[in-house]
């Protein structure tokens, strides 16, 4: 207790030391005035009288002392005067000081967001207890495409019902899928996410409503006799301004209304990372949308549309599961087998296994296209880290050896060498925490800027982005590394210096040692090794980048509109009438004044989706992709028909099946040439009966579903021959005027000949670039830190280089007093960074190509020992060191040799 | 507390209380004089020693301090006793003349022995 009240009061005393000072020397003041006068009463004569007082004072200077120490707490008190004093000598140097610590804060920015992002799209767990035990369960390699697929791991609903009544390793399994609804809030419209949402789905993660209820089993049942609505939290607050009125009242999605039983917690956005949700419904749902049980996406067997998620037992495993899971899957598939296939592709469906696989983490569409690309920045950052601490050691280095003097003549005055190095390591912490200060304030807009350029493609992309404890212990984890890496060795360095040096030469010697040199140079070669890798690396991703853009996908892309429009709610349109309304429409879009070729098609190039059937030719057989097309479709997209003819509006219904296929058809069947006139059949499926068709034509190849697969073989067949048409379909239009105007035109004049019809129009090339996001965004990101490597990289050299011309200042003079010339004195520093660079090259090139092979899959159309990129690296990063190399160089050159040997 | 290890440091700081709680509030000078004197001159205080010793007993709260003047009108820092500074003089006073008896028996062979 007494001791703790006297620590407390001597840390309050560090706080005033010279006051304490001050009143202490009163004190003894005082008390010498009050012993002389007591000697001057027992008779001592004046002068005597104050010199025995003194005498018995005692020395002062130690008194003081001592009480010094008993006052304060001399340990800390030495820490705060090194801090006072690293701050004090950084202020000294404000140029130095800003570059390290801005380039410390822009590497541990770019790290602390690259993680951020990575941390919110793959690290965190979904926000519910014992996440851990959580397993998806989908078909193992996925559905390979087969039937009607959101996803290849999703499952159809009959198979849920199967796997959830059979399975013994879960307590229990949900099934959800989200769509996009239209929500309607009086005479207001807006787009929603919604979750199609299993009985089981809040209780099995064990999730606790915000207000109302959630979900029970009775609420899915078959009838869905009173349909229910659970609204997010966001969606809660923004509707109901969380009011708990809400419970109990209408919410109305499309023509329903829907009955609001609770809220989700706060902090759960949904199941999948980065998708926010706003309500959830319960699956049986889906039958009013479907306009009735019959149509219900519950009774189809090859609707594959729902992710399903189990929570483990207790003390079950993963291995465990799966291995159930694989002993029921042949009666599962057997038992749900969908009819209206052939029988190769009831085997193919009958051939799926079911495993469980690690959920705690949620599952995500953004997780799989950006996790490898995240992995890679992540790596980028690092090595820019790198190299800031390289260069960082590399300034301290410098300073350190400028400071010689100093810390021999404190040595010498019998400072220790502990605190020597206590010294030089305060100025990096100082450095490195102000360093990481900055770059965790960076990291916020940098990591959202960097979301924001990937939400530009969905609308409800929703991360969680806070600063949380983790970005704060992941920035100054590396703060700290940096500061340990880019302080030990000069703090080392100096600690080293011996104190006769001060007193022996005036620390100018002729040629000076190259001790401490050696260090910088091998930093310098390696900053350059490493920028060079990544300047490498930046720039295979921005040439492939390239590469995509001006890519030729076989059609032109330029100048197209595309038209998605749905007719389903256009009054009179049965089946029997689309094929007519559908011509009609292309024939509506072509009166559109600026249209130049307007064609129909059921398939939009590159946007990720497929259609195939397994087709055969003779014993042949291969899964083909199918288009339903219109007369003047080839022409609209500028796709060139090589042989035979084009479709026709002839083609009708009632004439023969005829097919145009491309020259991967041509080449996966017809081998040996002249298919026009042959025939091909494919394999059943439900709604398209097994059907044969007489190839009339040939077109060039083109990019299906993504410039990166390779071409399949495809099939163009007349839309009017097309057995199962849909109420909604494409339509793409050429037009050398303005598309933003042309959409707004087509828009107005087609809702206004067909009061119902939705049209959404796009321009195709902007479509298709937002496609390439995952391209831009790596070429963008590594241009940048390749950029800020070879900046970092010519800065070291550039100071290692100064350092050197000023410690060889006399030499030079000498060697200029002496004869040599001024090009003799360029060529002799220049000579020095070149063989850093080359030395940093050397080592770089094998690097940098073994770091093109680890990005190998995320190039496109480049290898990654691409010798135009190597040699356009190697070039750039020598044109720019000469830069860093020459400004020095030059300088020596120009001193006067008399300036130099008079400075004696 | 004191510090019990150092016994110079802990004597002086009874010395000082019991100083302290015979005369009342006195300055450094004083203090250390009237050690002398109680001591018959066989002790001999050194400032450096006196001060650390006042402001460690201010700083654990036994004593307090303020500048006063003295009988002759001069300035002078004046330490005097608090409550719990009243209360520590009892205990140390206790336990230091147990001690004492305790070895004063040590140091009485004769006593033993009859």
């Amino acid at each position: 207790m007494r001791s703790l009240r006297a620590l407390l009061s001597r840390m309050a005393a560090l706080f005033n030391r010279s006051a304490r000072d001050r009143e202490l020397a009163r004190e003894l003041e005082s008390n010498l005035a009050l012993h002389t006068e007591e000697n001057l009463r027992s008779g001592l004569a004046p002068r005597d009288a104050r010199r025995e007082a003194l005498l018995k004072l005692g020395g002062a200077t130690a008194a003081s002392q001592i009480y010094r120490e008993r006052a304060g707490l001399p340990a800390l008190e030495s820490v705060l005067s090194d801090i006072r004093f690293a701050f004090r000598s950084l202020r000294k140097n404000p140029g130095f000081t800003c570059v390290a610590i801005l380039s410390l804060a822009l590497g541990i920015g770019a790290n602390a967001a690259i993680f951020q992002v990575l941390d919110a799209v793959r690290l965190r767990s979904l926000p519910v207890p014992n996440p851990h035990q959580l397993a998806r369960i989908e078909i193992r390699g996925g559905n390979r495409g087969f039937g009607i697929t959101s996803d290849n791991f999703a499952l159809s609903y009959p198979l849920f019902e199967q796997v959830r009544d059979n399975q013994q390793e879960f307590s229990s399994v949900l099934a959800w899928s989200q769509y996009v609804f239209e929500i309607r809030e009086g005479a207001q419209k807006y787009r929603a996410e919604g979750l199609l949402a299993s009985g089981s789905f809040f209780d099995t993660p064990q999730l606790a409503p915000a207000a109302g209820r959630l979900f029970a089993a009775a609420d899915d049942s078959a009838g869905c006799a009173s349909p229910l609505v659970v609204l997010s939290y966001g969606e809660w607050q923004r509707s109901f301004g969380g009011a708990l009125s809400a419970i109990g009242s209408r919410y109305h999605i499309g023509d329903f209304a829907f009955e609001i039983v609770g809220v989700a917690p706060k902090d759960f956005s949904g199941p999948e990372v980065g998708r926010r949700f706003d309500f959830a419904l319960p699956l049986c749902a889906t039958q009013l949308f479907a306009g009735g049980p019959k149509n219900s996406p519950l009774l189809k067997r090859d609707h594959f549309w729902l992710a399903v998620i189990g929570r483990l037992k207790p003390g079950a495993s993963f291995e465990q599961a799966s291995a159930q899971l694989l002993a029921i899957s042949p009666g599962i598939f057997g038992a749900t087998s969908p009819s209206g296939y052939s029988a190769a592709g009831l085997d193919e469906y009958r051939a799926f296994r079911l495993e469980a696989v690690p959920a705690a983490n949620g599952i995500s569409a953004l997780r799989e296209k950006y996790d490898a690309s995240l992995w890679v920045l992540l790596g980028m950052t690092g090595l820019v880290l790198l190299i800031t601490c390289a260069n960082l050691t590399n300034l301290m280095l410098a300073r350190a050896s400028s400071c010689q003097r100093e810390f021999s003549v404190k040595l010498a005055l019998g400072a220790s060498r502990l605190r020597l190095a206590r010294q030089i390591s305060c100025e990096s912490v100082l450095l490195g925490a102000a360093g990481a200060a900055i770059g965790i304030l960076i990291a916020q807009p940098v990591s959202r800027l960097l979301v924001a350029s990937i939400a530009a493609e969905s609308s409800s992309l929703q991360l969680d982005l806070h600063a949380d404890w983790r970005i704060l212990g992941f920035a100054s984890a590396i703060a700290l590394i940096a500061c340990v890496l880019s302080g030990l060795l000069p703090a080392l360095r100096s600690s080293r210096a011996h104190p006769g040096d001060a007193l022996k030469s005036s620390g100018r010697g002729n040629t000076s040692s190259r001790g401490g040199f050696s260090y910088q140079r091998v930093l310098v070669a390696a900053q350059v090794c490493v920028s060079f890798a990544l300047v490498a690396g930046a720039l295979l991703f921005v040439r492939s980048f390239q590469k995509m853009i001006s890519f030729d996908p076989g059609f032109q892309e330029e100048g197209i509109l595309l038209c998605q429009f749905d007719f389903s709610c256009v009054p009179h349109i049965d089946r029997s009438a689309m094929i007519p309304f559908e011509r009609q429409l292309v024939d509506d879009f072509r009166a559109v004044p600026g249209v130049q070729a307007a064609g129909f098609t059921t398939h939009i190039f590159l946007d990720g989706s497929s259609w195939s059937f397994a087709t055969r030719v003779g014993a042949s057989r291969a899964s083909s992709k199918f288009t339903w097309i219109g007369p003047g479709f080839f022409d609209t997209m500028r796709i060139p028909v090589i042989a035979g003819r084009d479709i026709s509006v002839e083609d009708s219904e009632s004439s023969p099946s005829v097919a145009i296929v491309n020259q991967a058809f041509l080449r996966r069947f017809f081998p040996s040439g002249d298919a026009i006139g042959k025939t091909f059949r494919h394999d059943a499926e439900p709604n398209y009966p097994e059907a044969e068709y007489q190839i009339v034509g040939a077109v060039a190849d083109s990019k299906y579903s993504s410039v990166r697969a390779a071409i399949p073989p495809e099939v163009f067949v007349p839309y009017t021959q097309n057995p199962s048409p849909s109420p909604s379909a494409s339509i793409f239009v050429r037009s050398s005027a303005s598309l933003t105007s042309l959409g707004r035109s087509i828009t107005q004049d087609l809702t206004r000949l067909h009061p119902g019809l939705e049209i959404e129009p796009h321009i195709f090339q902007e479509q298709i670039r937002a496609g390439f996001i995952e391209e831009r965004l790596l070429a963008a990101v590594s241009g940048a830190f390749g950029s800020l490597a070879i900046l970092l990289a010519c800065l070291g050299l550039y100071g290692v280089v100064s350092y050197m011309v000023a410690r060889r200042h006399r030499e030079i003079g000498i060697r200029m007093a002496l004869g040599a010339s001024k090009s003799t004195v360029r060529w002799m520093i220049s000579r020095e960074s070149l063989s850093l660079v080359a030395v940093g090259l050397a080592i770089g090139v094998p690097i940098a190509l073994a770091g093109g092979r680890v990005v190998a899959s995320r190039l496109f159309g480049i290898r990654p020992a691409d010798p135009v990129t190597l040699v356009a690296a190697i070039a750039l990063l020598l044109s720019v060191t000469a830069v860093a190399a020459v400004i020095p160089a030059a300088r020596a050159s120009r001193q006067d040799p008399n300036v130099a040997l008079r400075d004696e | 507390m004191g510090d019990k290890t150092d016994v110079w440091q802990g004597t002086l700081a009874l010395m000082i209380l019991k100083t302290l709680q015979a005369l009342g509030p006195m300055h450094g000078y004083g203090i250390a004089r009237r050690i002398e004197q109680i001591s018959g001159n066989a002790l001999l205080v050194n400032y450096g020693t006196l001060y650390p010793a006042l402001l460690k007993l201010e700083q654990e709260g036994y004593i307090a301090s303020e500048w006063g003047a003295s009988d002759n009108n001069r300035k002078a820092k004046f330490y005097r006793l608090t409550r719990a500074g009243r209360k520590q003089v009892e205990r140390e006073a206790r336990q230091w003349t147990q001690a004492t008896e305790i070895l004063a028996r040590f140091l009485k062979p004769d006593e033993q022995k009859s």
